[in-house]
């Protein structure tokens, strides 16, 4: 139903070939390459400033590059305004026109176009009934919960049939029982459109349950691209192995757990309490969330180590003493300078 | 007496004393000068205001109509009809030219709305300085002179075709920072989004402009159509100092409010008729207000 490129190209694979985005002396976006296939959903993943917004608006054509190539299908689109690239963006604040109706704002990208009012009118009601819009149309966006809002900004965006979804924190402004639904409806919504996504959160359960492929971002540069698997299960640096993962990895510091100067990291659920072997360390708080329980352990002044226990194990208490362990084959080892992935 | 009103009944005291002092205020500054203003309306009064004596409410009727009153309220219309569309136009361009991230741009945000620091004594004295038929600066570029003669006879002031608009444009020159500002303002509230969002599904400049901006600015523009119709039916200092409601005999820019306070007001030594003539004027723009809030109000959008 949603063929796309009945509006634009349909052509969606997109290349970033060393774009930086600089804002006088703050480089927002420095020299990032990335690739993005056909169809895929890619996430830019990083913690607020990192630049993953700015590089999405460079994409979508809201900003202008101070350097490099950004390519959408095989044509360079620096110089090509939003409106040519084939891209629909959706905002974390809905970008809603409050004086139009539900109506008039899905159909308001294709009467820009000067489509005609009946396919207009056709096109809004399908968008309207994927996304369980159907009962509001006739409302203003002010009558709507934020689920909806949300949901109408989705129904503007497909409406248009893009080749490119760009989402700038979609979700950010949903309560967290809204999120999760909604996360599962935009993954539908993916399946269905077979167009490229880039979605950019700085949420990482998001990431690891929505995208093909996650790009961290950290101050203006993609410290690791991979599959959710491949970013959870070989980090690349220090900084993705604690950015992915709840509770984040642990990292001990060099030679406390094997010698040699490397940082050794273990998940909380590979990191386990011995007798005799392993780290010294001080339970300072033990948390029950039902399901597990999460002690939290003091290595040393800037360390902390959490271990995930089965809360009918014999868990110790606030104060005790323990050791922690990582077993070799599920430690990972990091230069302790740079921070980067030793293996 | 249930409960609930013997406590209201008990908190009486204590109302009236934290009440009491705004009350005061408002009685000894609004209302008491308002019902004056109302009762001199029925009285005549000599020429040193000293011996007023009633001559009935009928005096009312007699000034509404009056041909001086008439012609007053019309040349007032007039002087609204320019002064209010014209300002308003002028000061959404200026702030949508100003509503740029652009470098210097503060510059020309300073430039557009310095009028708002011009009195308008000053602001009048320089619009005659421009004006004058024999000395001012229009009068003094020779191919303008040819095109409209009329600047230098009889001047653009005292040609009673072309007096209130002169009047009118120094008027708006005058509001037009004050419009600047608040329209910049209202410009500043509309959420950038909004506009990217339209930018990205391929609105152009003047979609934008008619389908984001305009709207988004309803309360804005509604609050400036409000303020400048009610500075136009107040105008009096530029009257005043430009043309004295001249010229005679047509009194082409006599407003309503220089009828009232005029130096060369046809009623200026008769306290009671300039009574009615102002409590004539109140109800008029009480009016106007409500027009202009019921009927542009309900298709204003405030935001979600």
């Amino acid at each position: 139903m949603f063929s796309r490129g009945k509006y634009g190209r349909g052509v969606a694979s997109i290349r970033l070939v060393g774009v930086s985005k600089h804002f006088g002396d703050v480089k927002a976006v420095d020299n990032v390459s990335l690739d993005i296939a056909d169809r895929e959903f890619m996430i830019l993943l990083g913690p607020s400033g990192c630049g993953k917004s700015t590089l999405l608006r460079t994409i979508a054509g809201l900003e202008d590059p101070t350097g490099g190539e950004v390519y959408i299908g095989d044509r360079v689109v620096n110089d090509v305004l939003p409106k040519d690239r084939d891209v629909a963006m959706v905002f974390q604040s809905y970008a809603l026109y409050p004086h139009k109706s539900v109506r008039a704002n899905i159909e308001f990208p294709l009467k820009v176009r000067g489509v005609d009012k009946v396919e207009r009118a056709e096109a809004a009601n399908q968008a309207a009934e994927v996304l369980g819009l159907t009962p509001y149309l006739d409302r203003k966006p002010g009558a709507l919960s934020g689920g909806q809002r949300q949901r109408v900004a989705l129904a503007r965006a497909i409406v248009r049939r893009p080749a490119v979804f760009c989402m700038d924190e979609p979700l950010s402004n949903l309560d967290a029982k809204l999120r999760a639904e909604t996360r599962a409806e935009i993954v539908a919504l993916h399946h269905r459109l077979e167009a490229t996504f880039v979605y950019v959160t700085h949420d990482q359960v998001e990431a690891m349950t929505m995208g093909t492929r996650i790009a961290v971002m950290r101050d203006g540069v993609i410290e690791q691209v991979g599959s959710p698997q491949e970013v959870y299960d070989t980090p690349a640096s220090v900084f993705v192995a604690q950015f992915i993962g709840t509770p984040p990895m642990n990292i001990f510091p060099a030679g406390a757990l094997e010698p040699g100067n490397l940082l050794v990291g273990g998940r909380p659920e590979d990191t386990t309490i011995t007798r005799d072997q392993g780290v010294a360390a001080t339970v300072v708080l033990v948390e029950h969330l039902g399901h597990e329980a999460q002690v939290v352990c003091a290595v040393d002044d800037h360390t902390r180590a959490i271990v995930r226990m089965n809360p009918s194990d014999d868990l110790p208490r606030n104060g005790d003493t323990v050791r922690l362990n990582v077993p070799v084959e599920a430690r990972h080892r990091f230069d302790s300078a740079s921070g980067t992935r030793v293996d | 007496m249930s409960g609930a009103t013997k406590r209201r009944w008990r908190d009486v005291p204590l109302a009236a004393v934290m009440l009491g002092p705004s009350l005061v205020v408002l009685v000894a500054f609004v209302l008491y000068p308002l019902g004056r203003a109302v009762w001199l309306g029925q009285q005549r009064c000599n020429v040193q205001a000293t011996k007023c004596r009633s001559v009935g409410w009928g005096q009312y009727t007699d000034v509404l109509m009056s041909n001086e009153f008439q012609s007053a309220v019309w040349v007032t219309v007039k002087f609204a009809l320019i002064t209010v569309p014209v300002g308003l136009a002028l000061g959404i361009g200026l702030a949508v030219l100003a509503d740029k991230h652009m470098r210097h741009i503060g510059f020309f945000r300073t430039v557009f709305s310095s009028t708002v620091a011009t009195s308008v004594a000053v602001a009048s004295l320089m619009w005659l300085f421009l004006l004058q038929p024999s000395v001012g600066v229009l009068a003094n570029i020779g191919w303008l002179n040819d095109i409209f003669p009329v600047i230098k006879e009889p001047g653009l002031l005292n040609d009673k075709g072309t007096a209130l608009s002169s009047v009118a444009i120094s008027s708006i020159w005058a509001n037009l920072g004050f419009t600047f500002i608040i329209i910049t303002a209202g410009l500043q509230g509309i959420p950038r989004e909004l506009q990217e969002s339209a930018f990205v599904d391929g609105a152009g400049g003047w979609r934008r402009f008619t389908n984001v901006t305009l709207p988004l600015l309803g309360p804005t523009l509604l609050f400036t159509t409000v303020v400048l119709t009610s500075r136009a039916f107040q105008a009096y200092g530029e009257i005043d100092l430009l043309t004295n409601g001249g010229p005679v005999p047509q009194q082409s820019t006599t407003t309503v409010t220089y009828l009232i306070y005029g130096s060369s007001s046809i009623i200026k030594s008769n306290e009671g008729l300039k009574a009615a003539v102002a409590v004539l004027l109140f109800v008029i723009l009480l009016g106007l207000s409500a027009l202009q809030f019921r009927g542009l109000g309900k298709r204003v959008h405030y935001g979600s």
